[in-house]
């Protein structure tokens, strides 16, 4: 018998209330019916009704839609591709470029990421007069250079974790190469594929530093309009906002980890299944 | 022609196509933006529209942004306090995520994947709006600020006495909130490193009658290095040049890194030195992003070729 480790599920204790205590203060205010955000006035729905009713927020919600689902998707196709590249292909002239070009936007600050872009649209400008302005189109590029990493990566990982002899033998059958791919590897991959699309959309319609330097007149993504509220101070409608967020997401996770429970459950019972059968 | 195309596609070039569309763009948006950074730091200020020339007899041989920062205390300082505040919030990562993941290791599976999802959602929330959740928390008036201030009256002497905490726009707040932000990348590479540990060796260490402390001290410890300096770096790159976090909690007069970049940027148009700051904390990012690429695919249990 093993002692029950008290300190440990103390400081889990302590550390999940560190997690969720602001985040839950903050939901709870988002109810206060006084513009004070500090001070608890009563139980209203005013500020929910003051987010719904300003077309600011609307319209800026809207557009942090519409990249992230342009710069996910497009960063999905791109990064599988050179996540199956860096997997399959272990030879090829700059391929050691190519991984660190994959792995150092993961990680490096992201103001660096933003400036640098910023510059090269500015640079671009000056030397082939394009982009004439900033706005949609550039966030959108900066947006899918930085989520195509991390689709790359998860990728990668997947398929580095993938029985490549399934390949061969439909290479062996006569499948062209592109066919191995759309037949074989991409169904296979799929869950990694759609789980990076995910992680690209929140990360493009959660990013602050990298669209600051890169938007302009005409584009302000949600973010950047909390951005410009929350830099003057608390607001009430932004935690009706937060509220709404963590609610969505938390609902989405929840979801989510659901089916991938129930999914893993059923594949175990199918290979028990399978293997009494042959026995 | 048609035919061509066709063979060529078959053969050699659907690898080509694999590996250079995305090669391609990330020469053109990433590795392209980050050498004109650098030709930028080597530029001059200027009036015009944008903001910079490159001029004289040798225009990438001009050192003034570089002698401007390393003779002007302001920047120096914004490196100091950058990397003292990532160093604090790492530090505060690892004392409350060693334990946590630890802690997760060790609950039945059942429990563990909720605790993991606890772990990860507020990393799916906006990051922006975590943040904002401490400004409710830490300002003059609001319930957080009032009990630490009561509880710190009732425990100093009466003349220390205050009527609230000055929490907010200090160093103390960003690395408060550094480490509530980014303590999920610290908790699941050690987790991660952690599960893999194959937990007869702690039992064996346990019948020969060494004390739970001894085993940890002996055994699991010296086998999450990998993953407490991959949990580390994960934490410590990014919050060195945070920009968001400082501007929003931070002290003005005391700024990060990121917040002078933006500064030089964004108000007093200077281009040339915001690149120049850009370049040299890229310089000094180089070395732990390298040991991070390291100690990450060891703490994973990958084999290095």
């Amino acid at each position: 018998m093993r002692r029950r480790p008290v300190f440990l599920i103390t400081i889990l204790c302590f550390g999940f209330a560190f997690f969720y205590v602001p985040i839950l203060s903050m939901m709870v205010y988002s109810f206060n019916s006084s513009r004070l955000v500090t001070v608890w006035g009563g139980f209203s729905f005013r500020w929910y009704e003051a987010l719904f009713s300003n077309r600011q927020i609307i319209s800026a919600f809207l557009l942090s839609i519409e990249i992230a689902l342009f710069s996910a998707t497009f960063a999905t196709i791109l990064g599988t591709m050179a996540g199956i590249a860096l997997a399959r292909f272990t030879r090829f002239r700059g391929r050691t470029l190519f991984s660190g070009m994959v792995t150092a936007p993961l990680i490096m600050p992201e103001v660096i990421t933003g400036v640098s872009s910023l510059l090269m649209f500015v640079m671009m400008a000056e030397w082939i007069g394009w982009p004439g302005s900033r706005g949609f189109t550039t966030v959108l590029l900066a947006h899918i250079t930085f989520c195509l990493v991390f689709v790359a990566t998860i990728v990668q990982s997947r398929m580095s974790s993938f029985d490549r002899s399934i390949e061969e033998a439909a290479m062996d059958l006569g499948s062209k190469p592109w066919q191995v791919m759309r037949d074989v590897t991409l169904p296979v991959i799929f869950p990694a594929i759609l789980s990076g699309w995910l992680l690209s959309f929140t990360i493009s319609l959660d990013d602050v530093v990298i669209t600051t330097f890169t938007t302009g007149p005409g584009a302000t993504t949600l973010p950047l309009l909390i951005w410009s509220k929350v830099k003057l101070g608390v607001t009430p409608d932004v935690n009706a906002l937060a509220t709404i967020t963590v609610v969505v997401v938390g609902v989405g996770v929840a979801i989510a980890g659901w089916l991938m429970n129930r999914a893993e459950a059923r594949r175990e019972t199918d290979a028990r299944l399978a293997y009494q059968t042959n026995a | 022609m048609r035919q061509a195309f066709s063979n060529w596609f078959n053969n050699k070039g659907w690898i080509k196509l694999m590996i250079g569309i995305p090669f391609v763009w990330l020469t053109v948006f990433f590795l392209l933006p980050f050498f004109i950074v650098v030709a930028m730091s080597f530029g001059t200020n200027t009036m015009t529209q944008p903001p910079f020339s490159f001029g004289g007899e040798h225009p990438l041989l001009n050192f003034v942004g570089y002698q401007r920062l390393f003779g002007d205390w302001l920047y120096l300082r914004a490196f100091l306090t950058s990397i003292s505040n990532a160093c604090g919030a790492t530090l505060f990562c690892l004392l409350i995520g060693y334990p946590m993941a630890l802690a997760l290791t060790r609950v039945s599976k059942g429990w563990r994947n909720i605790l993991l999802m606890l772990v990860i959602l507020p990393f799916w929330t906006s990051f922006l709006l975590r943040v904002y959740a401490w400004m409710g928390l830490m300002g003059k008036s609001s319930w957080f600020n009032q009990m630490i201030t009561s509880a710190w009256n009732a425990l100093v002497p009466v003349d220390w006495a205050v009527n609230f905490m000055p929490m907010m726009h200090s160093n103390f707040a960003v690395i408060l909130v550094m480490t509530y932000t980014y303590l999920p990348f610290m908790i699941l590479p050690l987790y991660a490193n952690l599960e893999r540990l194959d937990p007869s060796l702690d039992e064996a260490a346990m019948d020969l009658g060494t004390k739970p402390f001894g085993v940890f001290r002996d055994i699991t410890l010296p086998q999450s290095i990998p993953g407490i300096i991959a949990g580390g770096l994960l934490v410590f790159i990014p919050a060195a040049g945070e920009l968001v976090i400082p501007t929003l909690v931070g002290d003005a007069s005391n700024p990060m890194i990121g917040r002078v970049i933006n500064d030089e940027f964004a108000q007093v148009r200077d281009w040339p030195m915001a690149a120049t700051v850009a370049v040299v904390l890229l310089i000094l990012m180089v070395g732990p992003m390298m040991a991070y690429s390291h100690y990450q695919s060891i703490a994973e249990g990958e084999e290095r070729p």
